[in-house]
């Protein structure tokens, strides 16, 4: 086990530039989530971690040396890829044992360190089995064994659930925590679900073109997002987002329907109002909720409409019987409001 | 959301009168949704040359070679009498033994050389598709061509060859290329290498191409030497693609005509003869149709033993089958 240091990370491909300086510090043990958008850069950070892509600038230690010139064989880590990368010609056990046999393990410590591994997986009935004999869940689970039986000091996870489908990824996000848990083993884990990330992770990283927006626990990014990306990327569904300005009781959008904020805003400021979904109740006599679609979900009510202009999206605890173009009243909580600056994203209050 | 379909809109419908109508097929649309007449007519022509072109001549080749047949004179049954002068016959042996080194030497050669070339146009050079072009030009070339350029290269007096290395000091005299036997059937296997090889590298490059990179870094994460990742990724993954490779380049080689005939024609005193210029000299410039038809029906064992290689050979490798259980 190590800890891994990213430090000033800049990588350009030819004139793009996919990663702008790039700090990371990420502690012994810690299961680290990069979350971003498609072509924020997260994969490339990962790869470079591995050593699978050069580093432009900048430097990455692993457990306080610094790799950028050792090759990925001598870092000691193990990857799982998107697309599980398992070798077709061999069976289970030999792409679990693929590493050990390059390393000249004898052959009692391979069986032993695979079949512990397959163990650990639930893959012991499927060790002669090829890759193409193996439904997407037992490949993602070998791809695991494969990386755990190194017993490296970092383990990297490329997107490794993107490629599942809904119910089996809401398993294997279980399996992969609990597999965290018990072995205790530094993770760098890559995806762009913003679910998987705050389901998973210690600490998340949010990038966004190749910068660094947040880190921080799941439970800080979701209550005080440093800016409109994140408040905006973290959170299912996503939150609203409104325009007007700060005025003595409230924040008032441009239909005139004043909300409620913390004190500490400056009034006559021009701001972005943002309240999440979930932040919503219902409440008589409140803000007049236009309804244009209801969607059950059996837990919640989502009800998208608007209030004043401003499109909006509410989810409810309560069932709610209205028809599309009714109204209902809606309110909103001070202490949960979020508010932002129009121009720069950032965060206002504190 | 749209305006429209907040206020109830249905716009599309009531943008033209225009409509989608089901039209009744016409009846040729409907002989060709016929399964039956539609087998008939796509194998038809496929079969037709197929008789016409390859069952045809290789039934009269074997009738030929149980028949005393000159050019002029259709010839009568002769039972295993070619068949039985062939194997008494010191050039018919010396052009078998010609053969198989032939086919194994030059298979050796374009493999090496073409799995290598493959190997290296399947990393990211500079200028690859050019290189990719160039490769293929020896294969391009007509065959008699590049024959014919090979005879020049090889010429007692004008050879380049010969040229180059007696500029540079190496030697001081001519090499006779094609006037010594083992000269001559060095200099073929060259030729014939140096045509082979796009066929091999191209297929292979095919092959390889088809290997995810991801392997090769997941390989290289588990602590896979090049020569590592060499033997235990791309080789066994290749090892379709190369079998079948192989094998047609084998029977190829083996059934080689024109390149030799070209350069050598067997010459010197037919030390450079293969299998399938013999036959040709025996039966058409020589006139004995017969004994060139049985000369050629003696390779068919070679080529099936090449052929049941394949068959088992190619066999679908376990971990290529789909994904059912066993």
């Amino acid at each position: 086990m190590a800890s891994v240091s990213i430090r000033g990370i800049r990588k350009s491909f030819g004139s793009t530039t996919v990663l702008h300086g790039v700090d990371v510090e990420i502690a012994d043990g810690e299961f680290c989530v990069l979350v971003g958008p498609s072509g924020c850069g997260k994969s490339t950070l990962l790869r470079m971690i591995a050593g699978l892509e050069a580093i432009g600038a900048g430097e990455i230690a692993i457990g306080g040396q610094v790799v950028n010139k050792v090759p990925p064989k001598q870092r000691d880590i193990a990857m799982v890829f998107q697309n599980y990368a398992l070798y077709p010609h061999m069976t289970v056990r030999d792409n679990m044992a693929f590493s050990l046999k390059l390393a000249g393990a004898p052959k009692a410590a391979m069986d032993e360190r695979v079949g512990r591994a397959a163990d650990i997986l639930g893959l012991d009935a499927l060790l002669d089995r090829y890759p193409r004999q193996l439904s997407g869940g037992q490949r993602q689970r070998v791809a695991m064994g494969r990386a755990i039986v190194r017993d490296p000091q970092v383990f990297l996870f490329d997107e490794p659930l993107s490629n599942l489908d809904a119910k089996l990824r809401v398993n294997m996000r279980a399996e992969i925590k609990g597999l965290h848990q018990r072995l205790g083993t530094t993770t760098v884990y890559v995806t762009h679900d913003q679910i998987e990330a705050m389901t998973m992770a210690d600490r998340i990283v949010v990038m966004q073109a190749g910068r660094v927006e947040q880190i921080g626990t799941p439970l800080e990014l979701y209550d005080r997002p440093a800016n409109r990306f994140v408040a905006g990327f973290i959170g299912s569904p996503a939150m609203n987002f409104i325009d007007g300005e700060v005025v003595e009781n409230g924040f008032r959008d441009q239909g005139g329907a004043v909300w409620p904020l913390p004190p500490g805003a400056e009034p006559g400021r021009p701001a972005i109002y943002g309240v999440r979904p979930e932040h919503l109740r219902l409440a008589e006599g409140g803000l007049p909720m236009t309804v244009q679609v209801l969607e059950p979900t059996g837990s919640e009510t989502q009800v998208l409409g608007h209030v004043g202009g401003s499109p909006l999206l509410g989810a409810f605890r309560e069932r709610i019987a209205v028809a599309p173009g009714e109204a209902i009243g809606i309110g909103a909580d001070a202490h949960l409001a979020h508010l932002f600056d129009r121009d720069t994203g950032q965060r206002l209050l504190t | 959301m749209s305006n429209a379909v907040r206020e109830g809109v249905l716009p599309i419908a009531e943008a033209h009168p225009w409509r989608f109508t089901t039209r009744e097929p016409t009846p040729l649309a409907r002989l060709f949704d016929n399964k039956t007449f539609l087998v008939v007519m796509c194998l038809t022509p496929a079969v037709g040359l197929l008789v016409v072109f390859l069952t045809y001549p290789l039934g009269l080749g074997l009738w030929l070679a149980f028949t005393d047949a000159k050019i002029g004179r259709s010839g009568v049954f002769v039972g295993l009498d070619n068949f039985d002068s062939l194997f008494h016959d010191r050039i018919f042996w010396l052009s078998v033994t010609n053969t198989l080194f032939y086919t194994a030497a030059a298979t050796v050669g374009k493999f090496g050389l073409g799995l290598w070339l493959a190997l290296l146009l399947n990393h990211n050079i500079p200028f690859k598709s050019l290189i990719r072009a160039i490769v293929l030009i020896p294969w391009i070339v007509p065959t008699v061509l590049s024959a014919i350029a090979f005879w020049w290269i090889y010429d007692p007096q004008f050879s380049i060859i010969s040229y180059l290395l007696k500029a540079m000091g190496i030697i001081d005299y001519n090499i006779d290329f094609l006037g010594t036997p083992w000269h001559a059937r060095l200099a073929l296997v060259a030729a014939n290498i140096w045509r082979g090889i796009p066929f091999v590298a191209i297929s292979l490059l095919a092959g390889l191409q088809t290997i995810s990179p991801s392997l090769y870094e997941a390989a290289m994460l588990d602590g896979a030497s090049s020569w590592a990742r060499f033997r235990y990724v791309t080789l066994p993954m290749l090892m379709p693609v190369l079998s079948v490779v192989l094998t047609f380049s084998v029977l190829f080689t083996f059934t080689d005509f024109q390149l030799v005939y070209a350069i050598t024609r067997g010459g010197p005193a037919n030390a450079t003869h293969l299998m399938a210029t013999l036959a040709f000299q025996r039966g058409i410039p020589g006139g004995q149709l017969g004994e060139g038809a049985a000369i050629a029906m003696a390779m068919i064992p070679f080529l099936v033993a090449a052929t049941l290689f394949s068959y088992f050979g190619l066999a679908r490798r376990r971990w290529q089958q789909g994904e059912a259980d066993e």
